[in-house]
């Protein structure tokens, strides 16, 4: 858990991934088409990847990638993303964090 | 009946022939033209034979009744009987032949005579005879009705009836004669009875065993339809039902769903036209909306059975199916065509609707490289590790290895399909926010009838001559 949020403090926007994700491929490609550069862990290739893992859990990540962090906060899994990505709740969230300038 | 004294003057040929009294029944004339020449009687004198004979007859036949009838009432029977018991001597060889004759062939006559002096008895008082036959006649008719009813064997209790009867009250020829025909008329109505009811019973058993055909054939069919998986229980629990094929479970659902979809185009269509109030079209559109929730809620739980069905777009007319992204509609598409229908827009409403379309395409775009990246990543799994023609152990491994991954790759697309859903409940959703009531209302009957235009192309299109 620590770790996660150490990693998830050091950047506005913040993706934890897998490697054979593709479900993350799309949430990172919907961060780049915002103009947002997400900061990107591949928690399979990292050597907590199982403590990470299982803390996403606990946030109630499910499935526990990808896991959204803006600003530090937990935003969600792939599901929350979109959602908040229609109605237009991102993309402030991301101006916020000064993720995006507009 | 006739008048009961009816004098027949007789031209006197020296018998000494009694004063004949008019059978009650008969008509003097000839009955007995055919006796009177078998007896061979003369021409000359057949009407005082005739005669005689009547007379002859009446003796017989009074002798006959006399046992049961009371004739003391009847003072002319009397006379008769005291004239004729000289006559009978007299003409004796007359009077036998006639009795014998009598008795041997007329037996409807004498039946007649019995009968019409009972009745004609009757009229003056009460005899025995009258009453038993009555009482029988009573009788015979009771049990001709209780014949009505499904009963076949009543013949024997009739008959022992018509036996005792008589026993009873009469042991004369003309009673027993009335009992065999009342006999032989019961039976033959109950032989009418028993047929009818063999037939009423050979039809019933005839449609047990139709209707028993039938129902092992509609056993059969359900037996068939729930091993292709189709929702056989009304109950609401659908994962249950869902086992073996669920794509044909779900292709009914589908169907039920799309005839209630109609249902509730056509009343948001009348409230539109009939220009309905605000609160009415409001809890039209949020039906609506429940029911587009009830769709992909069902897509889902499909989903969960069987992906590649959904995906596939098999539960989709042809032409919708062409145009399909990610086992639906695309909402960005829908959106544009909305626009226009949905003049006139405030700035706000513009800008909102707008974003919202620019919003669904980055999200389908990025949901559509996923798919690109799964695909890809798919292809690798499958192609890596082309099995080495000398077929080591190792390569074994190798692909349950591959086939293993594949597998979860695969496990994916039903995280895709039900991301692309969510894009389009979300984006259904966020558009009835900006929209007001009435705007919203015309633009989900807008989208209704896009799609039932299109599912009418798909219609027409198959059905199209072909050269």
């Amino acid at each position: 858990m620590d770790r996660v949020r150490d990693l998830a403090s050091k950047k506005a926007a913040v993706i934890f991934t897998k490697s054979s994700c593709c479900m993350c491929h799309s949430i990172k490609q919907l961060f780049y088409e915002l103009g947002a550069s997400p900061a990107v862990h591949e928690i399979d290739k990292d050597s907590y990847g199982r403590e990470m893992e299982w803390a996403l859990r606990t946030l109630g990540c499910n499935p526990s990638v990808p896991a959204v962090f803006i600003g530090g906060n937990f935003v969600g899994s792939s599901k929350d993303v979109i959602s908040l990505h229609v109605d237009g709740t991102l993309k402030q969230m991301l101006m916020d964090a000064k993720a995006i300038w507009f | 009946m006739g008048s009961r004294a009816r004098t027949v003057n007789v031209s006197s040929t020296g018998d000494s022939n009694n004063v004949v009294n008019g059978m009650p029944s008969y008509a003097p004339p000839p009955p007995m033209p055919s006796s009177s020449s078998s007896m061979g009687i003369d021409a000359t004198n057949v009407l005082p034979s005739r005669i005689s004979e009547f007379g002859n007859l009446e003796q017989s036949l009074g002798f006959r009744v006399e046992d049961a009838i009371n004739l003391s009432r009847n003072p002319l029977f009397n006379q008769l009987q005291l004239k004729s018991n000289s006559q009978a001597l007299g003409a004796d060889v007359q009077f036998g032949a006639l009795s014998k004759s009598i008795a041997n062939s007329d037996i409807n006559i004498s039946a007649a005579i019995a009968g019409s002096q009972t009745l004609s008895l009757q009229k003056d008082s009460q005899p025995n005879l009258a009453s038993t036959s009555a009482g029988h006649r009573e009788n015979w008719g009771e049990s001709n009705m209780a014949d009505a009813s499904p009963r076949t064997d009543t013949s024997t209790d009739d008959t022992e009836d018509k036996n005792q009867m008589p026993e009873r009250g009469e042991s004369s020829e003309r009673s027993k004669d009335k009992a065999d025909q009342k006999t032989l008329r019961r039976l033959a109505q109950n032989r009418e009875a028993a047929r009818k009811s063999r037939l009423r019973k050979k039809a019933y058993v005839q449609q047990l065993e139709s209707s028993r055909l039938k129902l092992t054939q509609l056993e059969q069919e359900l037996q068939r339809a729930r091993q292709q998986g189709i929702f056989i229980s009304s109950s609401g629990d659908q994962t249950h039902s869902m086992s073996g094929n669920g794509a044909m479970a779900f292709d009914v659902e589908y169907a039920r769903w799309l005839e209630e979809h109609n249902r509730q185009t056509n009343e948001l269509r009348a409230a539109i036209n009939s220009h309905a109030g605000d609160i009415e079209l409001r809890t039209i559109v949020d039906n609506f909306m429940t029911q587009f929730d009830d769709i992909f809620r069902l897509k889902g739980i499909a989903a969960k059975a069987d992906v590649f069905h959904i995906l596939s777009g098999m539960w989709k007319t042809p032409a919708e199916r062409c145009f399909m992204w990610i086992g639906g509609f695309r909402s960005s598409e829908l959106l544009k065509l909305l626009v226009n229908q949905l003049e006139p827009l405030t700035e706000q409403q513009l800008m909102g609707i707008y974003n919202l379309q620019q919003s669904s395409q980055q999200a389908e775009d990025a949901l559509s490289q996923g798919m690109d990246a799964l695909q890809q990543s798919l292809a690798e799994t499958l192609a890596n590790g082309a099995p080495n023609p000398s077929g080591s152990s190792g390569n074994v491994a190798n692909y349950m290895g591959q086939m293993a991954m594949a597998m979860g790759k695969l496990g994916t697309l039903e995280g895709f399909l039900r991301q692309a859903d969510n894009l389009r409940q979300q984006t259904l959703q966020q558009m009835l926010r900006i929209l007001t009531t009435r705007q919203s209302a015309r633009a989900l009957l807008a989208i209704s009838d896009y799609f039932s235009r299109l599912r009418a192309l798909s219609s027409l299109w198959l059905a199209r001559p072909r050269e």
